[in-house]
């Protein structure tokens, strides 16, 4: 009797213990140096801290809400964690493909006590979405083909005769129409409400016409940084990240114009439907990786602002190169004079009308 | 031969007429024939053929709209949108019952990203007043728990309109015996009060699929409170005595008073949450997209839309489709045109040379098929760009000018080029295998008859090819016409094809009604030029080898 216990006590440890030590994670990010920020900032020392969770990355976020969406009609959910462009965390908030979530549950409060939802404050944009970084869309120009007087305002795109040159813009018109309009001359608090309007998407898209001959459209971030590269253009719009690491890692020729950059931000969200001990192991993975140090950490690998008001002082200097990561960051206030805000709300309306008109104006 | 008819019917060895023992034989080895392909069969059909026919059955698929507000797309249908005036207080009514039901399950922002896509605007009205739909039951909350505080129990609610087996299942139920027993409704209840009826119907399944609390236990939504007091102001006096069990003297009480309750205007709470429910476009949104099946996506991939006067054509400054597919045809037919040209000789050659040589010959073809798409498609941009190797090349020859350089890539011609390269080995391959078998003798044999080279060819040789050249051209064309990666990366804005708005509508913009429309369209299109192909080539006269 007593060895039979004894026997079903030790198999029953023995498998629990087998249990605990194969969770293995799998985790969707964009793939390039942004994951290997995610990599290195929280999910490496994570891994070291807990031995039993392995995480698996799948670059598959360019693709996360159309494939979450197959997962879920499938019944077949094989993602434990998601990172989305706050935009798409809309959309798979609407459709109930995320999870929503207690920010003052989940998060970490800030060192001095201030609660997670007052630390990121305005960055938690929805019910489902877990903010991780503010980066900007801006422009960067060559410095060898721009002349004595580098572009030094948004306008300067849009100025054929003072930098002549191809200039690369995204294939999409989220972006490129505001500027557009804001180089016509509507006032930056009027942009939405002209752009909402059939006559001011056309005149944002007569503005386009005006350099379109001169356009190289990209639709991958890397494009960009490529096109500059190579010569091909003198000026173009990317993700500041993929400037900063052409600049100070690869030493090219290449100046960063910050005026209208847009801030838009990137984080996680929890895909619906997780089986309760899967959550659980990644409820604790986003509490550890969200707190105000793992943040700063990561700004070291990547030129992103990170989404914490309490990290920002903690941001250091760059992992290799060892230069101060703050004047690099969108959100520095030398670099952050103009912005914009990437309006959500207005582009979860009008971006499926305003696209027809960009992609059949693109290919008349 | 006579005599043979008068014998009756050829009997086999076992008396049976012939004909019947020869067909169940014959019958016999079919089946056995099919029972070997089954397995292939039955994976080709599950893997393909039923996804594919999933994925295009929802260019007409459309339940969403009456799924998610059933009482107020049926009220609609009565309402006439060219008086111009919003519809009346009972459809705002069997909105606020639809939208909060609808906003308990999420189910209101899937609905208005679907309605979105036909009138931009709905997509954060929707959003908007799901966040505002908990405010719109308050009211009749109110009432109902003043009345009795046994309002507020779900077990009043579940005594009313569950029916007396499922209560009792209810009783016995724990959360250890698993899911919960399935919903049945009160038939008394359901016939006196068809929306709560409804209401509760969706409330116990949510309680039962997220299986955390007993239907009975949960607390009630406030959208029963609304749907309740509606159903109590038009239900008949007898019908409401007939309902039993627990409940109904709490029922009969609440119906005595809800006459006195003062009317809530809905109409006013919605406008409130958002104006855009003053205004008849949405309401006429609702109202056209409300049956089951639409030719909606359909009419927008042809480039026409449906309105109150009827289907007319898009603004000409949305029309792209139509446009997209005839450049997608022409393109590929070119591109196909392109990799004939300059396989044919590839492929004449190989099929001539000596074995050993031809080989060599044949990794060189098959090299490229080896390598990344994506790498060779890059591998094209640093040749075509304008800083590229091919302008290098011509600057330093002096043929070009350094200030003019040619525009070789983002473009048609980039899209060509890069094509035509990637399929070349599509068209080479059958050409190659089809020239193979044609004996080199009847070109001597056409020459020794006096013919010249050039007859010889055209007369003797090119006929025996032309297999090679339909398998090839079908395969390429095909192929080009699917295309969309290469497209996007050396195709600028008007070297694209359908398939980069297809691929755009599936992972990007999520409208997969379209993205379905779309893609029938260019598989009927395929299909269309391949019965052609048939009638005026023959499809016999295919050969891959």
């Amino acid at each position: 009797m007593k060895l039979t216990k004894t026997l079903l006590a030790t198999s029953a440890l023995v498998m629990s213990a087998g249990a605990a030590s194969a969770i293995d994670l799998t985790f969707v990010s964009w793939g390039g140096a942004y994951q290997k920020s995610q990599l290195e900032a929280y999910a490496k020392p994570y891994m070291e801290a807990h031995p039993d969770v392995n995480i698996i990355w799948d670059e598959s976020s360019a693709e996360a809400v159309a494939k979450l969406r197959a997962m879920n009609e499938a019944g077949n959910l094989t993602w434990d964690l998601v990172d989305v462009d706050a935009a798409d965390s809309f959309r798979l908030c609407d459709e109930g493909l995320a999870m929503e979530y207690d920010p003052d549950e989940l998060l970490a409060p800030a060192d001095d006590g201030t609660s997670a939802s007052e630390d990121f404050g305005a960055q938690i944009v929805n019910a489902c979405y877990i903010p991780q970084i503010v980066y900007s869309t801006t422009f960067g120009y060559r410095t060898d083909l721009v002349g004595d007087t580098p572009p030094s305002n948004i306008c300067d795109v849009f100025d054929l005769e003072a930098y002549p040159g191809k200039r690369s813009l995204e294939k999409r018109p989220i972006n490129n129409m505001e500027w557009a309009l804001l180089c016509d001359g509507v006032a930056k608090e009027d942009i939405y409400d002209v752009l909402a309007t059939d006559e001011g998407q056309q005149q944002a898209l007569a503005k386009l016409g005006t350099i379109k001959d001169q356009v190289i459209w990209w639709s991958a971030g890397a494009d960009t940084p490529q096109l500059l590269a190579d010569g091909e253009v003198v000026m173009g719009s990317t993700y500041n990240g993929r400037l900063f690491s052409a600049i100070a890692e690869q030493n090219q020729p290449i100046g960063m114009l910050w005026d209208a950059q847009v801030f838009s931000f990137d984080g996680w969200v929890i895909p619906t439907g997780l089986p309760e001990d899967r959550l659980a192991v990644v409820k604790d993975f986003l509490f550890f990786a969200t707190d105000t140090q793992r943040l700063a950490d990561q700004a070291k690998y990547i030129s992103y602002g990170p989404a914490r008001a309490s990290s920002a002082p903690l941001v250091g200097q760059h992992a290799d190169l060892g230069i101060d990561m703050a004047p690099h960051m969108p959100t520095d206030p030398a670099n952050a004079q103009n912005v914009f805000y990437y309006n959500f709300e207005f582009w979860a309306d009008y971006r499926d009308d305003i696209d027809a008109k960009f992609q059949a104006w693109l290919a008349g | 031969m006579s005599d043979t008819t008068d014998t009756g019917p050829m009997r086999a060895a076992d008396g049976t007429p012939l004909k019947k023992s020869l067909a169940r034989a014959l019958r016999r080895q079919k089946l056995r024939a099919l029972a070997l392909i089954a397995p292939l069969l039955i994976f080709v059909l599950v893997t393909f053929v039923v996804p594919i026919a999933d994925m295009l059955f929802r260019s007409v698929e459309n339940q969403i709209v009456s799924d998610t507000l059933p009482h107020t797309v049926r009220l609609l249908s009565s309402w006439d949108s060219s008086t111009g005036e919003t519809p009346d207080e009972p459809v705002y009514a069997a909105l606020a019952v639809d939208f909060q039901a609808a906003s308990e399950e999420k189910n209101h922002t899937k609905l208005g990203t679907r309605l979105n896509y036909e009138n931009p605007g709905l997509s954060s009205m929707f959003r908007k007043t799901g966040r505002g739909a908990d405010d719109i039951g308050k009211a009749s909350t109110k009432r109902f728990t003043d009345l009795d505080p046994a309002w507020k129990d779900g077990a009043t609610w579940a005594a009313l309109l569950g029916s007396d087996d499922w209560l009792a299942d209810m009783a016995e139920w724990s959360k250890d015996d698993g899911r919960q027993p399935r919903f049945s409704p009160r038939a008394e209840a359901a016939s006196a009060l068809p929306m709560t009826s409804d209401v509760y119907t969706a409330f116990a399944r949510v309680a039962r699929t997220e299986n955390k609390k007993s239907a009975v236990e949960t607390k009630p939504w406030p959208v029963l409170y609304t749907a309740l007091e509606q159903d109590l102001a038009t239900a008949s006096p007898e019908s409401l005595s007939a309902v039993n069990g627990a409940s109904a003297g709490l029922l009969q009480a609440a119906g005595a008073a809800v006459p006195g309750f003062e009317p809530i205007s809905y109409k006013d709470a919605f406008i409130d949450i958002d104006k855009g429910w003053s205004e008849v476009d949405s309401w006429q949104t609702i109202q056209s997209y409300a049956a089951r099946y639409t030719p909606g996506y359909f009419l927008n991939a042809v480039d026409l839309e449906k309105s109150p006067e009827g289907i007319q054509q898009r603004p000409e400054q949305q029309q792209i489709y139509l446009m997209l597919f005839w450049r997608t045809i022409w393109m590929s037919m070119l591109i196909t045109f392109c990799c004939l040209v300059l396989g044919y000789p590839v492929a004449w050659i190989l099929a001539n040379l000596r074995a050993s040589t031809a080989n060599v010959l044949m990794i060189l073809v098959l090299l490229p098929f080896w390598t990344s798409l994506l790498v060779r498609t890059s591998a094209w941009k640093v040749m075509l760009q304008q800083q590229g190797v091919i302008n290098d090349i011509l600057v330093w020859l002096g043929l070009v000018d350094d200030g003019s350089r040619l525009v070789l890539i983002n473009n048609q011609f980039g899209t060509i080029v890069a094509m035509t390269h990637i399929l070349l080995p599509f068209m080479i391959l059958p050409l190659y295998s089809v020239m193979k078998t044609i004996p080199p003798t009847y070109l001597r044999a056409a020459k020794s008859l006096g013919a010249t080279n050039w007859t010889a060819f055209w007369r003797v040789y090119f006929p025996q090819s032309v297999p090679g050249i339909g398998a090839g051209s079908i395969l390429c064309y095909i192929l080009a016409i699917g295309y969309y990666i290469t497209p996007e990366l050396v195709g600028g804005t008007q070297g694209v094809f359908i398939s980069n708005r297809i691929a755009f509508h599936i992972s990007s913009s999520l409208n997969w009604g379209l993205a379905a429309a779309l893609g029938s369209i260019l598989l009927g299109a395929v299909l269309l030029l391949y019965y052609v192909y048939d009638k005026i080539v023959g499809i016999d006269n295919v050969k891959l080898g």
